[in-house]
Order: structure tokens, then sequence, then C-alpha cells
């Protein structure tokens, strides 16, 4: 860890710091509505960094399809998105880019950290690790955090749906049974 | 008194019906790119926000409303926040020389082509301004190909224009839909058929659609001449997107496909003319989700070396039919 010190300023950007107006009439009713167009229409930005990439495509297309929750509005453009899913390692190289993007988005945002890279630096956290960041919480806040290498196109719905309960507090979709043995 | 309520009562309810004209057709064509594309793609599209995603379109316009307005460091602030105005304006005044039927024709003006075509063109005063003043690489560049493939575009749609009028001589669209009366071989898709080929592909050009959109070409420009705008600003232009392109196909059904006449006499109602409109922004969505997108020097070849010289050939072959 105390190799990424240099590029990776701890009190960056936390949870809570980044830089929001205050509503000016903040009325319950309409910041509950509000909240629940957001959490319905989360358009993630089109940026993948390694191979859970491929399955964040995977949920785009036919078989899991992220567009049944209107999540498929993937915005190449940083200031039109509302999600960040980090899906892969982060490397030293890339760190300042992820930061940039996220600095780009306009408020209110989210960040899903997808797969163990991005969550812990996954099979890359060793001590002699030199050049991945480990876990992308160490540079811009995280909301959500799928677990898997690579996650499946499920688990990351899963995300999406955790995510959409943080924002309005409630569990929209069923949850599916577990399945014995 | 007199003249407000022979006058200016009428043209207040036509802009607001337009107003309203347009937010239906920005909700309903919204939902039905995204559930086009989803069956295209084998998916269903929107399916869970309301039901089949009904409200899908109204969601992501109320979270658009929400999101914070970003002006970048070093944009010019005046002309960064008029350009996404600028674009929504015009389409209002778009709506209101079109006749959707023998009553509901919002302005019957004599030169309705002409106000159509000189209005529709601050579209592209407006992408330019947004690529300019956002004092980004990419939107400048999205800009400059707005430029050059506005400018290509208007060209053909003009030539095929002015032979249709050569043939009515008039360039009012009432005075064209009824010269179209009766039945269905009246309809000048009939009596120039290469017109309308060459009006429908440059209509994909003028507005900026796929596969003619080069100007916010995602793969190379991010999302070119709109990549700064947040929220609203973004979701003008959005919305302008699709008001220009119902005006578009609603200016197509007029001139080629009998506007609000039916195939045979005596069915005659706005029902057609909604229908057509419709029936070509269906078209429009299949072509987008059907074609990749063209590369610069093939959009300006198609157009330069086939659609303007057959546009040109067209016309003069129109004009010397309609001296003999």
């Amino acid at each position: 860890m105390a190799a990424q010190d240099s590029v990776v300023q701890k009190e960056f950007l936390t949870a809570g710091n980044h830089y929001m107006d205050p509503p000016i009439v903040n009325l319950k009713l309409a910041q509950d509505i509000f909240d629940i167009c957001r959490a319905m229409s989360l358009w993630p930005v089109t940026f993948g960094l390694a191979c859970c990439a491929i399955e964040m495509m995977a949920t785009g297309m036919a078989r899991f399809d992220l567009a049944r929750f209107g999540a498929e509005v993937f915005r190449p453009s940083p200031r039109q998105a509302d999600v960040m899913i980090v899906a892969g390692t982060v490397n030293k190289k890339m760190a300042p880019a992820v930061v940039r993007l996220y600095e780009q988005m306009a408020g209110p945002k989210w960040v899903i950290a997808m797969g163990n890279c991005a969550i812990s630096g996954g099979p890359f956290k060793s001590k002699d690790n030199y050049g991945v960041i480990e876990g992308v919480d160490t540079l811009i806040p995280v909301n959500v955090y799928v677990p898997g290498c690579p996650p499946r196109p499920e688990g990351l719905l899963e995300g999406f749906f955790e995510l959409q309960r943080q924002i309005t507090g409630k569990r929209w979709w069923p949850v599916a049974a577990a399945v014995e043995g | 008194m007199q003249v407000f309520m022979q006058h200016i009562l009428p043209l207040l309810i036509a802009v607001v019906g337009a107003m309203i004209w347009l937010g239906i057709n920005a909700l309903l064509w919204v939902y039905c790119e995204r559930k086009f594309a989803g069956h295209i793609q084998r998916r269903p599209g929107p399916f869970e926000v309301g039901p089949h995603g009904a409200l899908q379109p109204l969601i992501d316009g109320l979270k658009l409303m929400g999101k914070q307005l970003v002006t970048p460091d070093n944009a010019d602030n005046v002309l960064y926040w008029t350009a996404p105005i600028m674009t929504m304006i015009p389409v209002l005044l778009l709506y209101l020389p079109i006749p959707y039927g023998p009553v509901l024709t919002g302005m019957d003006v004599n030169l309705a082509l002409l106000l159509i075509l000189a209005f529709s063109s601050f579209n592209g005063l407006a992408v330019i301004l947004a690529g300019w003043s956002s004092n980004n690489k990419w939107g400048v560049l999205g800009a400059a190909r707005a430029v050059s493939q506005a400018v290509a575009y208007e060209i053909p749609l003009l030539l095929t224009v002015l032979a249709i009028s050569f043939m009515t001589g008039t360039l009012s669209l009432v005075d064209i839909t009824n010269l179209q009366a009766g039945y269905i071989h009246n309809w000048f898709i009939f009596k120039q058929p290469l017109a309308f080929i060459i009006f429908i592909v440059a209509m994909f050009g003028e507005t900026n659609r796929a596969p003619f959109d080069l100007a916010e070409a995602e793969s190379e420009l991010t999302a070119g001449f709109h990549v700064e705008y947040s929220a609203m600003g973004f979701g003008c232009f959005f919305l302008a997107e699709y008001g220009y392109m119902v005006v578009m196909c609603s200016v197509c059904s007029v001139l080629f496909l009998g506007g609000y006449h039916g195939p045979i006499p005596g069915l005659d109602g706005w029902w057609w003319m909604v229908g057509k409109t419709f029936a070509l922004m269906s078209f429009m969505l299949w072509v987008r989700w059907t074609y990749p997108r063209v590369r610069f020097d093939q959009l300006l070849n198609i157009n330069w070396k086939w659609l303007l010289p057959l546009a040109t050939a067209n016309l003069l072959a129109t004009a010397l039919i309609m001296k003999l």
C-alpha cells in the first residue's frame, strides 16, 4: 500500500464529501419521487477495465438484458451518466483516469465496484504487488460491491438492485430463491 | 377584440397544441426507440418500469431534470447555454405550418416549405454553437462534422422539394396536400419516385440519425457536440432530435404520401397524416438499428456523387416535362 500513496490521495473523495448543492426547496415527497426516478434510470458510463467488462457487456445483451430495468443507456460521456461500473483491475497507470472520470460525472452519482480486483485487488493483492490499486474504494467512494472473479451477470443485476435499494430505501424486485444442493 | 379572436387566439392554441404534440412525440418515440432496439436485438427492452416499461421515458426525463448542470471551465457561458435553447425553440415553430387535417393546420402560410427549410437550419447552428462553446476537442470535431454534413445534405433536400414545387407551382403545404386528393395514384410518390428516395436519404442526413449520425458518433467522438452537456442541456438536444425527426417525416408524408388524404376518397382525416408520419418514423428507427454508421468520406461521397447529380437530373427532367 505504501507504494500507492504517490498516486492515491487518501482524503481525495470520500462518500458524502463530494460537492453537491443542497436543494433550495426540500420537499419530502418531491425528493422521494426524484429518488425513484434516479433509481429507475441508472445510466452507466461506457467504461470497462478488464475481464469483468465482458460480463458487464453480457449483462447488457439479450439473455440478461439490463434494459429491462432502464439501465441499458451506456452513455459515452461521463457528464450524462449516473453510475460508474468499475469493471476490472485498476492499474496505477489507470487510477488518475478513473478518478477524473468520476469527477467529470454530474451528481448525483454512484459507483459499483465489480469483481474482486476492483474491490480489493483480488488475485493481485500480494506483497510483491507494484502496479495494481488494491481496491477502487481507496480512490473514489463506492456504493455497491459485487464480488466474484468475474461476477456472473446476475450478480451485476443484483448489484443494480442493491443500488436501487440504497437510493430509494426499498427493494423493488423479488428475491430469487436459493437453489438447493 | 375582433383581431384577438380571429388571429391571435388560433395561433396561441396552435402553439400550445404544437408543444403538447412535441411532448407526446418525444415520450412516445424515446420509448419506441428503446423497444425497437430491444426487439431487433432479441431482447424485451425496457420492461419493468411501468407496464412493459411504458413509464421509462417519463422517468428518464424527470431524472434528467433532477441532475446537476455542469458548465465546464473555460466554456463560453452565454453561448454554451444558448445552444440547447436554440435547438428547442425552432422545433415548435416548425410544427405550425404542417397540415395535420383540413382544419388541424396551425398556420396556413403560402411559404410553408421555405419556412420549414429555413428554421430547421437553426439546428445546425445550435450544434455548431454547442460544440464550439463547450471548449472540448470532441465537441469541436462533432461540430465540424455537423457543419459539412448539414451543408451537404441540405442541397439534395432542397432540390427534391423544388421538384415538387415545380410540379405544383406552390410552396404551401396545404395546397400541395390538396393536389394529392382523390385516389392513391395522385400521390406524388408515384409521380416523383426518385425524389422520394433522395428525400428519404437526405432526411437521415439532415436529422443526424444513424447511419449518418457522424456528429455524435459514440464510438469515435464519445458524444460529439453534446459531450459536455449534462442533465436537461443534453435532454434538450435529445428532445429536439426527435422533434426534427417528426417534422421531417411529416413533411415527407405531405410532399409524397398525400398528407391527410387516404388512398381512396371519402376517408380523409388527421389519422392518415399521423399514421403516415409514424410509419416513416418507425422506418427511421428500423434503419438506425439495422445499419452500421458510414465513414465520413463515404457520407460525403454518397451525397456529392449520387444524391446531388440525381436530384439535379430529376429537377431538370421535371422542369422539362412541366414545360412540355
